[in-house]
């Protein structure tokens, strides 16, 4: 059976170790002028869900996309996690982390969502991230700049999760990059497979 | 039309405004005074997409040092953020600016993916009035606006009514003002928009479908005052109505 988020999915920037420490140097030029002091979240709207098996569709001006491989926390009632869900945040890759990224991740199709909820613990998740049967990328959640706990305080102090909503942990850095004709599958021991065919939009 | 949902003892309902009262659907005609206000909007399927405009008049541009976006500054809300008419929102302790957005508001009406601007008028719905908070202080340049200044729960009140689109006969030619405590701090016209309603749906449609229910907030003229406790804030739109808050300190 599909799943899919009843609420709000957010994202979170910069929550991966490695993605964090790769723009360290950098966070105090211009435009950013100052590390974040909160969570830089993003919203992947409705119009992105797309479920396991699915195509993503590429527009004639994106000629690859970034795999984001996450585990988003399924809230459940009275700010609990209900559960856990395997995700493909898939962006357009952007260099300015300036503006919010909406014509970036908020394409058709750009959110491919694992088959269900699970109750696991989310810093015992791996995923691989295969293309083409390759394997590109292993991303972990066992050091996150924030862990689940703290993200999900930090998120509180100013805004309320509520049932349905999803919250994403945060994708790794070096994400890898594919293209139309390519298959994506995102595979994790202890939330399942997701996989997705990337096709040229038709014109 | 203008179409409202509101509680009215006990029960969440639909209402449209007759000869200054609101017509319930239970068949109840009673004072605007007597209900609870919602966001007027039905609710729908699937997770609610709200965008919303910065920078979209080019005084409010100037107004905060920007020259005028090259092309639309948007960003997401999640729906927790919405508040009905004549409800408060919050201004944390400790903040130092806070300032209201009186914003023209398009509710869509029909899935729309690659709309040309000649036919957008045709995918909305209606209009009504949004007052898109934004708390300064939490400013910061990753993702700006980022969620923390504008994605507070209760933080963006919408409404009193939803007006049908036929209603409005040229909504780029709407005067809006807000008052704070009933002094005008805020007016100007929707005329001044650097990127138009049509334009919008164009845009968006170009790379994300739209779904009946979704919203476009379109920004907000210069003119913006920091709001205190107790602040009472109408924000109002010409032929769309005034939509009432009060900033409450907790």
């Amino acid at each position: 059976m599909t799943w899919l988020p009843a609420g709000t999915v957010y994202g979170t920037l910069l929550n991966q170790r490695s993605e964090y420490e790769a723009l360290a140097p950098h966070m105090h030029d211009a435009p950013y002028k100052a590390p974040p002091r909160a969570p830089v979240l993003y919203v992947k709207t409705a119009n992105t869900f797309n479920p396991d098996g699915g195509a993503i569709a590429l527009p004639a001006q994106v000629p690859e996309v970034e795999v984001g491989a996450t585990v988003g926390l399924v809230m459940g009632a009275a700010g609990q996690v209900q559960g856990c869900v395997l995700l493909n945040d898939v962006s357009v890759p952007h260099a300015s982390l300036f503006r919010p990224p909406v014509k970036f991740k908020c394409l058709d199709g750009f959110l491919g969502i694992g088959s269900g909820v699970r109750n696991v613990d989310p810093a015992s998740v791996q995923i691989e991230v295969r293309v083409n049967g390759d394997l590109r990328q292993t991303v972990r959640f066992d050091a996150l700049v924030r862990d689940p706990g703290q993200l999900l305080a930090a998120v509180g102090e100013f805004m309320t999760l509520g049932e349905g909503d999803v919250l994403m942990l945060g994708c790794d850095a070096a994400r890898p990059r594919a293209r139309a004709g390519d298959r994506i599958e995102l595979r994790s021991a202890a939330l399942g497979r997701l996989g997705h065919t990337l096709v040229a939009e038709a014109a | 039309m203008k179409h409202a949902r509101v509680i009215h003892q006990g029960s969440v309902q639909r209402a449209i405004e007759r000869d200054g009262q609101l017509l319930l659907a239970d068949g109840q005609l009673v004072p605007l005074e007597a209900v609870t206000w919602l966001p007027p909007l039905e609710p729908v399927p699937r997770p609610r997409t709200i965008l919303a405009l910065g920078l979209n008049y080019a005084d409010h541009a100037r107004e905060l040092a920007f020259k005028a976006p090259e092309e639309p500054l948007v960003f997401l809300k999640g729906e927790r953020a919405l508040n009905g008419h004549r409800q408060a929102t919050r201004r944390p302790a400790g903040v130092e600016f806070m300032h209201y957005e009186c914003e023209l508001t398009v509710v869509i009406g029909r899935t729309a993916k690659k709309v040309r601007r000649d036919d957008a008028w045709d995918f909305i719905a209606g209009y009504t009035v949004a007052n898109d908070y934004a708390i300064r202080d939490y400013l910061e340049n990753w993702y700006r606006p980022n969620l923390r200044v504008k994605n507070r729960d209760g933080a963006t009140p919408l409404g009193p009514f939803l007006v049908d689109r036929g209603d409005v006969p040229d909504p780029m030619a709407l005067a809006l003002r807000t008052t704070v405590n009933g002094q005008v701090t805020q007016s100007g016209n929707t005329k001044d928009m650097i990127f138009d309603v049509p334009f919008l749906i164009e845009y968006f449609s170009s790379f994300m479908t739209l779904q009946p229910g979704d919203l476009i907030l379109t920004g907000t003229p210069d003119g913006v005052v920091d709001c205190r406790p107790g602040d009472v804030v109408v924000t109002e739109i010409e032929g769309l109505g005034a939509l009432m808050n009060t900033i409450s300190s907790t």
